[in-house]
């Protein structure tokens, strides 16, 4: 019992700190695949948009499923909506608690891919560079429209032959990543305002609600991890004495087959428990055979 | 025993996270085996799909192999699979169950070097560097190749230092689309498979919750099952090593006094266990013989129970005297010379 007051409380305390290390790891990850992906802006008319888009939205919602996948409270909240009821009733309110919970720890990933990306600036300039007016930059000034397409399409490749030392292309790229900078301190502010006013006004509202709400979600949690314990610890039970029931019955039916004498000996009592009658090269063959052959019924 | 049941518990509630960790421990390395391998296309017209679309689609495959070979309960599966019906039946679902759950951990270091070569981009850039469309990349006041030179051309694309159709197509432009088209393929599969993950994990509490349940139980009772028996085949091993040793050396002892025609020394009852361990076996000489007809002829796998002091020496082997004749099935071939 001790033990599994132990464990009790070892599931009790970090079933939270857990999901909050798996959050962060995400995150961290999220900012080492970004800084290791070798963004190369296509530099095509019609290309430029659909990847620097992609790029920064793709990976957020692939990053957002594989933390609803890492969240093992995502598998909780699923099953209790989508339970039988039987003899215990649904509380809805717990099912939105932890359907919120997890959604805001799912979300934390994304927002750092997409906060990262508009800070570098890179998509962006990929992705607008061909929607700049081009009468506000002196050297797209004077082309065709289809040129004027061509050349501010390669402004984010700056090896590219043409854009080598154009100062246009500078002012272009600087003006793009001026606006994609703005854009991320922006949404990161926002974010940081919005959760600290949810945070600082949750108490004002359904404060007890809350309570019981984050209550019996630990509480289902929990239940669901003893019984799979249980479940365990019930397998290992019935295995042992399947096991033993099985040399048990060798036994019987070797001591039918061979009449052997009564054991007189005290000494090897001992030794002699643990062989179950078993003690010659045939019988534990014959075991081994029995096990293989037929294994008893469960 | 309960240093077994401790070691039980943590292998079995640990089960699941030491799977989990060999198959990021497999992810890692097969992104690690990516970087560290020397991406060289061969720049010819032909060879470079093959090369290509071989380095993206065959590692993957030997990487699904091994990640079979190193679960530990790939032989669980095929012993249960294979075994005789005898007195217990077979389910269906367990072995399904359990074939998923491997198949599921084996996807996972295929699937990281397929999006690590899609996001990298050498090999679709190697293998469809012929394909480009060079009427819209390329510079249309070049005169027209014909098929074959245009394909030799363009093969060289991935190979800058060789590369000589520049009039024809820019390198960087080409290497751009074709990267561009890899990472858009890369980020999609990445997607699907996060995707299909998703999809497995949260549509089964939808329908078979109660099936599946039963089948993860029942694939955990197997498995602690044939580990419990191994144990127990293990300590029934030993303690028939144990009283088979000791009856041989019981045995040499008597035997090697009968041949000196004085009677076994018995040990002063104060010596102590040092004594007793000796066994009757106390000088150079009779050591040696002992180990000599340890390995000359070893005794028969056959225990006789703990026997009553008789007169006649040798206590060690045969059948007990007054045993009714009972079909063997093997020959003794076992017995001693002595």
């Amino acid at each position: 019992m001790d033990r599994f007051r132990m464990i009790f409380q070892y599931f009790q305390s970090n079933s939270e700190s857990v999901m909050n290390g798996i959050c962060g790891l995400l995150a961290l990850a999220s900012v080492k695949i970004y800084t290791c992906f070798d963004f190369s802006c296509p530099c095509l008319p019609r290309y430029n948009m659909a990847y620097g888009l992609g790029i920064m939205f793709v990976p957020p919602v692939a990053l957002f499923l594989c933390s609803l996948i890492l969240n093992r409270q995502s598998l909780v909240m699923l099953e209790e909506w989508r339970r039988p009821q039987g003899r215990r009733k649904k509380d809805l309110a717990v099912i939105r608690y932890l359907c919120s919970s997890i959604m805001q720890r799912a979300m934390v990933a994304p927002v750092v891919w997409i906060i990262v990306s508009l800070l570098d600036g890179k998509c962006l300039i990929c992705a607008f560079s061909g929607s700049v007016d081009p009468e506000n930059f002196v050297g797209f000034a004077n082309a065709s429209p289809v040129q004027v397409q061509q050349l501010l399409a390669k402004v984010p490749c700056k090896d590219d032959e043409l854009m080598r030392n154009n100062t246009s292309r500078k002012a272009v790229s600087r003006y793009l990543r001026c606006w994609s900078q703005a854009l991320g301190w922006s949404i990161l502010l926002i974010l940081i305002v919005a959760a600290f006013l949810a945070r600082w006004l949750r108490p004002c509202f359904n404060q007890a609600t809350l309570l019981q709400a984050r209550h019996w979600s630990n509480y289902i949690d929990i239940e669901q991890k003893i019984f799979e314990e249980t479940c365990c610890e019930h397998s290992r039970l019935f295995a042992h004495k399947c096991i033993l029931h099985f040399f048990e019955s060798m036994r019987q039916e070797i001591k039918l087959h061979s009449f052997s004498l009564p054991r007189e000996g005290e000494g090897a009592e001992g030794e002699d428990d643990l062989l179950q009658g078993i003690t010659g090269q045939d019988q534990v063959n014959k075991l081994l055979k029995m096990w293989y052959y037929e294994k008893p019924p469960l | 025993m309960d240093k077994f049941r401790m070691i039980f518990q943590f292998l079995q509630s640990n089960q699941e996270s030491f799977m989990n960790g060999i198959c990021g421990i497999m992810a890692l390395a097969s992104a690690q085996m990516y970087s560290a391998f020397d991406f060289n296309c061969p720049c010819l017209p032909r060879y470079n799909q093959a090369y290509g679309l071989g380095i993206l689609l065959v590692p993957p495959f030997i990487l699904f192999l091994l990640g079979f070979v190193l679960n530990n309960n790939i032989s669980m599966l095929a012993e249960e699979w294979r075994r005789p019906q005898g007195q217990r039946g077979k389910d269906q679902a367990v072995l399904r169950y359990m074939f998923c759950s491997m198949a599921q951990r084996a996807m996972i270091a295929p699937a990281v070097w397929v999006s690590v070569t899609l996001l990298d981009g050498k090999c679709i850039t190697c293998a469809f560097c012929t394909s480009v469309p060079v009427e819209t990349l390329g510079n249309a006041s070049h005169p027209s190749l014909s098929q074959g030179d245009m394909k030799r051309v363009l093969a060289r694309i991935p190979c800058k230092e060789i590369y000589d159709g520049q009039e024809l197509i820019a390198n960087e432009v080409a290497i751009r689309y074709l990267r561009c088209i890899s990472q858009a393929l890369g980020w999609c599969f990445v997607l699907l498979m996060t995707t299909l993950a998703f999809l497995v994990r949260s549509l089964r509490p939808c329908f078979t919750q109660a099936a599946f349940l039963k089948s993860r139980y029942w694939s955990h009772y197997i498995d602690i099952e044939r580990k419990l028996f191994d144990e127990t085949c293990a300590e029934h091993a030993r303690s028939f090593a144990k009283v088979c040793i000791q009856q041989f050396f019981e045995g040499m002892s008597t035997d090697l006094a009968a041949a000196r025609c004085h009677p076994p020394r018995k040990a002063p009852a104060d010596a102590g266990e040092a004594a007793e361990k000796l066994l009757g076996i106390t000088d150079q000489g009779t050591m040696n013989m002992a180990l000599k007809s340890w390995h000359r002829c070893k005794p028969p796998l056959h225990l006789h129970p703990p026997a009553l002091p008789s007169g006649n020496g040798w206590a060690g082997e045969g059948q007990p005297p007054a045993h009714p004749p009972v079909p063997r099935r093997e020959t003794a071939a076992y017995y001693s010379r002595v």
